[in-house]
């Protein structure tokens, strides 16, 4: 039977919604599931985690995972890599994921294959699907050594608990000589209101088509009416309109919406491979050829200082209102 | 305070990719090449950092001939060096053997501080950086947005999905820098012709002190399948209209 492992991660004490996508991902491969959580509020998930299918769970309580990034994780991981030979390693394509499966990569020599879509039984072992040139194309790699490791995009699986229960738990040490590395000083949360970008069933997304960061405003406004969540191409973040949390894209994050609205975004693949997963698209640009029209299922062509203002008068005129 | 800076060549990211049918890797002959962009923001960083502290940049680049430009583009924005390491056994690398050979790179180079992208714009593993510092040693500070030394200790802003950390680190370190962190410069015609001058080095697998054995790929692509793409839907030229049309959508989407 074969072993595969899913570093689980955690946010606010709370299992990350990548991990347990992964872990359902990981579950349908059948074989023996086990999940590895490294994070001082550990012990809070370990039940969830059965109940996302982890038969066994590797805990590690040591607040050194908090303050330090990636090294005495990627540390301990390979240590237990090393006594387990787990037939496959899962992470989600998080910031820490990333950087403590690099580490681990390079600490055992074990391969990595990044931005997965899906993972498949293939011969003796696994392939990993990623998708590449802005999702145009699906690539299917083979794995090949041991414990190969692989970077589980966001949303790449739907999250659903399976049936299990009480996990058996094995308590895992920080050795002492364990590296620590860089210092996390202090985590500054940039305030925003409504729902999450990744969670919101409306997605208001602006690009450079705003032409000014005060005309973000209006994405705001229309945002609030649908009880939806604003975001943004990069190169509005690059120019600083707009926080890096509201990226979509390549770059930024993955989001599946009821309905995404594209306000003057030409729709470059590296922003489409974050949002052509939303179940119906709007676009609004002024350039009848913008690339961005090629996957809407509504498209207009005007100006979205025009449009937008007239939608919103529509939807309150309609009785929309901003809670 | 030496602060080295990794480059890549990747095919220009405004033209399609395509893979070679029989060896499914990226085609890079005919295509045309260039600094890979998010590298501009690193090289921009690195420099002002050494301009802060008298200090030099050396560029490190692992790629076909014709990274040779992008390590001379690199040069041409202000660094003193160029090291660049050309093999043809290294064609279709992991990012694991990418690695191990910009680690060994490093050493030779034994900087202070190594700045790189978050991710390549043609592979955008954004693994490559943190598993050099591994291999090092060094500590990793990832998707910083702003960067500062000072003394012994560098110190960044890091991107989180709610924000940003705080991070600092003692040096030796890697830090890897995200778009937007500042504005690049431009080559100048004194900068380009002042390149010409400095010491560029070309360098082999053996000149490493690595063994080739060692950097074969543990992956192989197998297949390569068109995604499934969506199919375009009605576009309608904005008459006034429009904004009507939309919310007759949301209406039938039962979104309002
Ligand atoms: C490695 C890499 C990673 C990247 N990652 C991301 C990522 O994660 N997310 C991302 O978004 N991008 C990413 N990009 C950048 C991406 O390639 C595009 O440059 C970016 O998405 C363009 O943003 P935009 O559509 O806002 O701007 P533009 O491409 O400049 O488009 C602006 C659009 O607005 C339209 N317009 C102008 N005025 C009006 C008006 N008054 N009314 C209506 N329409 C108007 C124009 O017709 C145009 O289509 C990445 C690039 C690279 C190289
Ligand atoms: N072949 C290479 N030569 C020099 N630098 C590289 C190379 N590959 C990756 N890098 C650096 O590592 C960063 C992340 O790349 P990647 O992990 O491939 O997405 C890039 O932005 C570069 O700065």
């Amino acid at each position: 039977m074969s072993k595969i492992w899913v570093y689980a991660e955690l946010t606010n004490a709370e299992l990350a919604p990548v991990s347990l996508e992964v872990l359902t991902g990981a579950r349908q491969l059948g074989g023996d599931l086990e999940a590895v959580v490294l994070d001082p509020a550990g012990a809070g998930v370990v039940e969830t985690l059965g109940e996302y299918g982890a038969g066994t769970v590797y805990l590690g309580l040591d607040p050194s995972y908090r303050e330090h990034l990636a090294q005495p994780a990627a540390f301990v991981l390979a240590g237990l890599v090393e006594q387990h030979h787990p037939d496959l390693i899962l992470f989600g394509a998080t910031y820490d994921g990333r950087d403590i499966c690099a580490r681990l990569s390079a600490r055992l020599g074990l391969t990595v294959v990044a931005n997965v879509l899906d993972v498949v039984p293939h011969g003796n072992g696994y392939a990993a699907v990623s998708s590449i040139f802005g999702a145009t194309q699906n690539v299917t790699t083979e794995l090949l050594g041991p414990s190969p490791c692989a970077l589980v995009r966001a949303k790449s699986f739907v999250a659903a608990p399976g049936s299990g229960t009480g996990p058996q738990v094995v308590d895992v040490a920080l050795p002492p000589e364990a590296p620590t590395g860089a210092r996390r000083l202090e985590s500054v949360v940039t305030p925003s209101s409504g729902p999450k970008l990744e969670e919101a069933r409306v997605v208001v997304s602006g690009g450079r088509g705003l032409q000014a960061p005060e005309n973000f405003r209006i994405l705001e406004q229309l945002a609030e009416l649908l009880n939806g969540a604003v975001g943004a191409s990069r190169a509005v973040v690059d120019a600083g309109w707009v926080p890096y949390a509201r990226q979509v894209g390549q770059t930024g994050k993955t989001v599946k919406p009821d309905v995404y609205i594209a306000c003057g975004i030409s729709g470059a693949m590296q922003h489409t491979v974050g949002m052509k997963g939303a179940s119906h698209i709007i676009a609004i640009n002024k350039d009848r050829d913008a690339p961005i029209f090629k996957l809407s299922d509504l498209g207009v062509v005007g100006d979205v200082l025009k449009v937008v203002p007239a939608l919103i008068s529509e939807l309150e005129a309609r009785g929309a209102q901003a809670p | 305070m030496r602060i080295a800076v990794f480059v890549k060549q990747v095919p220009d990211p405004s033209g399609a990719g395509r893979l070679d049918p029989a060896t499914n890797l990226l085609v890079r002959e005919g295509v045309e090449v260039v600094l890979d962009p998010g590298d501009a923001y690193g090289i921009e960083a690195a420099l002002q950092l050494a301009e802060a502290s008298q200090g030099e940049v050396v560029v490190i680049s692992m790629g076909g001939e014709r990274a040779l430009e992008v390590v001379r583009k690199a040069m041409a924005m202000g660094a003193g060096s160029g090291l660049h390491v050309f093999d043809q056994r290294l064609g279709g690398s992991d990012a694991l053997a990418t690695a191990r050979v910009l680690a060994a790179a490093v050493s030779r180079v034994a900087p202070d501080l190594v700045v790189a992208g978050t991710e390549s714009t043609d592979g955008y593993t954004g693994t490559v950086p943190a598993a050099v510092a591994e291999l090092l040693g060094w500590p990793s500070l990832t998707f910083a947005k702003h960067l500062e030394l000072s003394g012994g200790t560098v110190r960044v802003q890091r991107q989180t999905p709610a924000g940003h950390d705080l991070v600092e680190a003692d040096l030796p370190a890697v830090v890897t820098v995200t778009g937007g962190i500042n504005e690049p410069r431009y080559p100048t015609l004194k900068g380009i012709m002042g390149a010409k001058s400095r010491p560029l080095e070309q360098l082999s697998i053996e000149d490493l002190g690595l063994d080739a054995a060692g950097l074969s790929p543990q992956q192989r692509v197998v297949a390569v399948a068109p995604a499934p793409q969506r199919q375009a839907g009605r576009v309608v030229e904005d008459d006034g209209s429009a904004a009507r049309l939309i919310a007759d959508y949301l209406a039938e989407l039962k979104v309002i």
